[in-house]
């Protein structure tokens, strides 16, 4: 198989052919970067949903019925769920496939033509997704996916990567998960576009619920008092007012809530179109990958030109003054 | 980097998993990507996931005595989706009587493994012969 085959059948909807440059993407092949790179500019036309939240809260249930109620929208999907590698082996159980809807149901998403879903071990990268889950997303959308589910590792309070790739960020929530000091923490709360409080039939959804509504007010607030102190991103700030984040309930597993969570996440990808946020987004989105690219490769560089002086006896402070001043020369 | 990619697979009208989940927790310390598909799927489902998925292995567990109705059935859906499963290495598990060996066989099985089989050997099975197959046509 070739690069023009590949690429072909990427556009061509060739599902084999896209299975098949996911996985080169995925492993770092030589060639996925001409792939990559040649299927850029049929990009762009997706609509990226991130799904994050602590483990357990249901977002591959939360997913599962999002992809069904979309197809009835006449949406195709794409999906990439990320689950963690180990640490020590490089080992994954990804586990998320498991919960899309199958033949015991009406529709059966497994074998959807226009559902295509991928599950990804995060491969030793933190905040949430993989490394390359952003161009494994990029492939997706050159091959034509409409809305494109992208579901984080189980993240605890700081992994907050979905937003490298995610136009609309959905938060996921359950009942017990803590208290008002936990939801004024900095970090993954900060990301939501869209808050979900799953399981909402459990006790204590109203406590979350509470809380939720309470750190998106002072979230207001606050953005209105700093907003008195810097000139520079007030137009910034005055966007960040502009999309007033709305909080959901919802029981996924009985399908409870989705509809309006699908209703939310379009109007969310609507507003973002007409006041110029998404097209912001997406470039800063571009220029971040860019730097990351760049300094994927100096640090392979560094790795194949500089193991010998890693392994010398110089203190590493030295010997990375040393690194710096040749690479950069 | 390189990683192989296993598919384990309940297949039917089957219930129990326990097996099927404490082998994908052994396959996933012995450093493979596990992608488990939960209970009761179809082989078409087994089929597509594989194919998208683009997996190395197809591990189909079987308590049932359904498989052989159900395990070529697999193999025929994985190619009539675009996939080779020449080059995959497909294994079946669980309780299958030695007489059907031959039949799994003839239609493309290559290995089975039935209770009582030590994890490490499947491991040592999926690492050895893996290679041979790719290469293979």
């Amino acid at each position: 198989m070739n690069v023009e085959e590949i690429i072909e059948g990427v556009l061509g909807e060739n599902r084999r052919l896209l299975a098949r440059a996911i996985t080169l993407v995925e492993n770092e092949h030589p060639e996925a970067k001409e792939i990559l790179r040649r299927l850029y500019p049929r990009t762009g036309k997706a609509h990226v949903i991130g799904i994050t939240g602590f483990l357990g809260v249901g977002k591959s249930t939360i997913v599962s019925k999002l992809t069904g109620e979309f197809r009835k929208r006449g949406k195709s999907v794409g999906i990439v769920a990320v689950d963690p590698s180990s640490p020590f082996t490089g080992g994954a159980l990804l586990g998320d496939r498991l919960r899309l809807d199958g033949a015991d149901v009406n529709e059966n998403l497994w074998l959807d033509e226009k559902v295509f879903f991928r599950s990804m071990g995060s491969r030793g990268r933190l905040g949430g997704i993989a490394k390359k889950t952003g161009d494994v997303v990029k492939l997706l959308d050159a091959a034509g996916f409409e809305k494109i589910l992208v579901e984080t590792v189980g993240a605890g309070q700081g992994e907050t990567g979905v937003l490298e790739v995610a136009d609309t960020v959905v938060v996921t929530l359950m009942p017990e998960t803590g208290d008002d000091i936990q939801v004024s923490k900095a970090g993954i709360l900060e990301i939501g576009d869209i808050f979900v409080i799953n399981k909402a039939d459990l006790e204590g959804a109203e406590n979350v619920e509470r809380w939720l509504k309470y750190m998106l007010s002072l979230d207001e607030e606050t953005v209105m008092e700093l907003s008195k102190l810097s000139h520079a991103d007030e137009a910034k700030i005055m966007q960040k007012l502009k999309w007033k984040r709305p909080i959901l309930k919802t029981i996924a597993n009985k399908g409870i809530g989705i509809k309006e969570l699908a209703n939310e996440i379009e109007r969310h990808y609507e507003v973002i179109r007409k006041n110029g946020m998404l097209e912001e987004k997406r470039r800063e989105k571009a220029k971040l990958s860019a730097i990351e690219l760049a300094i994927e490769e100096i640090r392979f560089e560094i790795m194949k030109r500089y193991k010998q002086l890693l392994d010398g006896e110089m203190d590493p402070y030295t010997v990375a003054d040393k690194i710096v001043g040749e690479v950069l020369k | 980097m390189e990683r192989i990619r296993i598919l384990l697979a309940k297949v039917g009208l089957d219930g129990h998993d326990r097996g099927a989940k404490v082998l994908a927790r052994f396959l996933r310390d012995a450093g493979f990507e596990v992608i488990y598909t939960g209970l009761h799927r179809t082989p078409q489902e087994v089929a597509r996931a594989a194919v998208d998925e683009d997996v190395d292995v197809v591990g189909i567990s079987l308590l049932s005595g359904a498989h052989i109705p159900l395990v070529p059935r697999v193999i025929q859906y994985i190619r009539e989706y675009g996939g080779n499963p020449d080059k995959m290495l497909i294994l079946v598990g669980g309780t299958i009587s030695h007489d059907d060996f031959p039949k799994l066989k003839e239609v493309g099985v290559d290995g089975i493994f039935i209770p009582g089989v030590p994890i490490s050997e499947i491991i040592k099975f999926i690492k050895e012969e893996l290679p041979k197959k790719r290469k293979s046509k």
